[in-house]
């Protein structure tokens, strides 16, 4: 399996925005963009040296840009749901900010041409949109679902409908497109596009969803998990979730190394956040010491 | 600068040193820096079987710290010694190697089936992992279960393989804990544990941990780090400790030292930075340096000996030591730095 090694940079902030209920940032970080591929993942300090926000905050990178006059940059987005992500949102252009990455396992590409349907919930259709290109690039076909509670936190609707046959929309209050949930309208799409692969990003209840619904429709589903974790690169062991190995045993896995990306069949979406009792090293029957 | 340090047998040609749990088993670190710079690598506790450890959410970011509730997970001691160790080995990197056990007895089996593990240069017994079922399983909270464990260690472990306990603050007297450990064979002392902790999500008026506590760890806990360190080497002025808890900078690793910390851990730390570990040691060497040290330690302890200095007849017997050691110069530099 390749792995680009991470790298820690001293990066600056290029431009910061408001994409709807959403902020988009470009950060310029030498050495990460020229490695990135669709699905990896750079986990950014918030706070400044001295901060008591002590833990990474990682980010699903956006976009990518390997050349120009200021190098590499990457773009991230992000909604503000705490100190780290509001302290993201304060920053100004040439701000300095550490950036490490890029992180995790990729999305997996097919080698023959395939039919693709991407599945983003909320911001987590931003890593989609570079996949959707890198897809079209090896001559896929690519459409889209996409769901968000209201039209504001719909992301990157216009971009997808470029580079897609087609895009499908829902949202909770129904302020654009469906009102429902992606797996409303994600069967109809599967059929639709003869899918064989699905992709998806967002929270663990639509994945679990949309992989369900790609195994009824005998497509494959590779889903990039959104789990809380302190560092990203491996070592602090808090985003684990249980994931059946290729032995067909269950382990506790990191999604920062071992995913964000899972094939989404193998992933026991009913017992994340448990460990189940046929997990390897599952507490015995009475409890562990 | 002399940054060569000792605790009890084990020579290291530096003071900082990973913290058990903050640095998995050295691998993914090496990524960032050359881990064989450090004084040494200090791997997460290590059991006898695979453990899945606890359910998510494990994590917490609280004030300058984080709970966590990991709960030992970890791939067992043959994963280990077949994959992780052999790794460390390679590369040259001096491995303290840190077991857990549920039981007395899986402490000294540990032991045993690590003898003459390639690399490992030293045993660190996690004696108080708070992130257990049973708090009656957390040996470091008495001094008989304690002594207990380390007793069962040194027993099993090669006469020249040094054995540091690990000790947890979350007792009503942590000397009394630390004088069983030495007594039961213990070569030093590391300091602190995490303290536990709990965290509840008013919103949803529940804990935030599926553990319910968990450990607290970062800068927000440094000057309990700082107290148990100074009381222990107040007490056993030549039993050698390794300090962490909460150190960031090489200013708070060479607080720890002043304390009476011959090496300095650094945990929490590396999972905002995880170039954190040598940074600290670059620049606890500058630190050293700009207040006149010639060695790192010269600087161990010493904040026991200034504190005494002004208190009379105490005082006067610290300068006696200090003259016949033979460190002179630096005093009157030191009072310029502060």
């Amino acid at each position: 399996m390749s792995r680009a090694a991470p790298v820690q940079v001293r990066g600056e902030v290029l431009s910061l925005r408001r994409v709807g209920a959403y902020h988009a940032m470009t950060i310029l970080a030498p050495g990460i963009a020229e490695h990135t591929r669709p699905g990896h993942f750079v986990a950014l300090a918030v706070g400044g040296p001295d901060s008591g926000l002590l833990l990474r905050r990682a980010f699903s990178i956006y976009k990518t840009s390997d050349r120009g006059v200021y190098g590499g940059t990457v773009e991230i987005v992000f909604a503000v749901v705490g100190q780290g992500t509001a302290w993201l949102a304060r920053r100004d252009v040439h701000d300095p900010i550490d950036v490490v990455g890029p992180l995790g396992h990729p999305f997996s590409l097919p080698k023959h041409p395939v039919n693709a349907v991407l599945v983003g919930g909320g911001y987590g259709t931003a890593p989609l949109l570079s996949l959707a290109e890198a897809l079209r690039a090896r001559g896929a076909r690519v459409d889209f679902v996409l769901g968000a509670a209201s039209e504001d936190r719909l992301f990157g609707a216009l971009e997808a409908k470029r580079i897609s046959a087609s895009v499908a929309i829902t949202t909770e209050d129904g302020s654009v497109g469906e009102r429902g949930l992606v797996s409303d309208v994600l069967p109809g799409m599967l059929a639709r596009s003869d899918c064989d692969v699905v992709y998806a990003c967002g929270p663990m209840g639509m994945l679990a969803a949309v992989t369900e619904q790609a195994n009824a429709h005998g497509a494959l589903a590779q889903c990039a998990v959104e789990e809380s974790m302190a560092c990203g690169v491996g070592v602090c062991m808090t985003c684990v979730l249980p994931v059946i190995g290729e032995d067909g045993i269950t382990r506790m896995v990191r999604s920062c190394v071992d995913g964000p990306v899972f094939r989404g069949d193998r992933v026991r979406w009913a017992d994340v956040g448990t460990v189940p009792p046929d997990c390897l090293g599952a507490p015995a029957a009475g409890g562990q010491p | 600068m002399d940054l060569a340090t000792t605790l009890g047998p084990l020579r290291l040609p530096a003071p900082v040193l990973t913290a058990s749990g903050c640095a998995a088993a050295g691998r993914e670190l090496a990524q960032f820096f050359d881990i064989a710079e450090l004084g040494a690598v200090v791997t997460k506790s290590i059991m006898m079987a695979p453990r899945a450890g606890r359910a998510t959410p494990r994590m917490a970011e609280t004030p300058s710290g984080m709970l966590n509730s990991i709960g030992l997970q970890g791939p067992g001691v043959e994963e280990f010694l077949g994959h992780d160790l052999p790794w460390l080995a390679e590369r040259g990197v001096r491995t303290v190697v840190s077991i857990a056990g549920g039981s007395v007895e899986e402490f000294a089996l540990l032991t045993r089936r690590l003898r003459g593990a390639p690399g490992m240069v030293a045993l660190e017994v996690n004696i108080s992992c708070p992130n257990v079922a049973d708090r009656g399983l957390v040996f470091a909270c008495r001094a008989g279960s304690a002594a207990e464990v380390i007793a069962a260690v040194r027993r099993e472990a090669p006469r020249d393989l040094p054995v540091l306990a690990k000790l947890s603050p979350d007792v009503t007297d942590i000397v009394e804990i630390a004088q069983a450990v030495v007594e039961a064979g213990a070569n030093g002392l590391s300091m602190i544990n995490t303290l536990l902790g709990m965290v509840i999500d008013v919103d949803r008026a529940a804990p935030v941990l599926a553990g319910v506590t968990g450990g607290l760890s970062g800068p927000a806990i440094r000057p309990v780090a700082v107290r148990c360190i100074w009381q222990v080497h107040a007490a056993m002025p030549h039993v050698p400790i390794l300090g962490m808890g909460g150190v960031r900078s090489g200013r708070d690793a060479l607080e720890l030292v002043l304390a009476g910390a011959s090496a300095v851990a650094v945990g929490t730390a590396t999972f905002g930075d995880p170039s954190a570990p040598l940074r600290v040691q670059d620049e606890l060497r500058h630190e050293l340096a700009v207040r006149g040290f010639a060695s790192l330690a010269d600087a161990v302890g010493l904040a026991h000996r200034r504190g005494a200095r002004v208190s009379g007849a105490v005082g006067a017997h610290v300068a006696v030591e200090r003259d016949e050691s033979g460190r002179d110069g630096a005093p009157d530099t030191r009072d310029e730095a502060r």
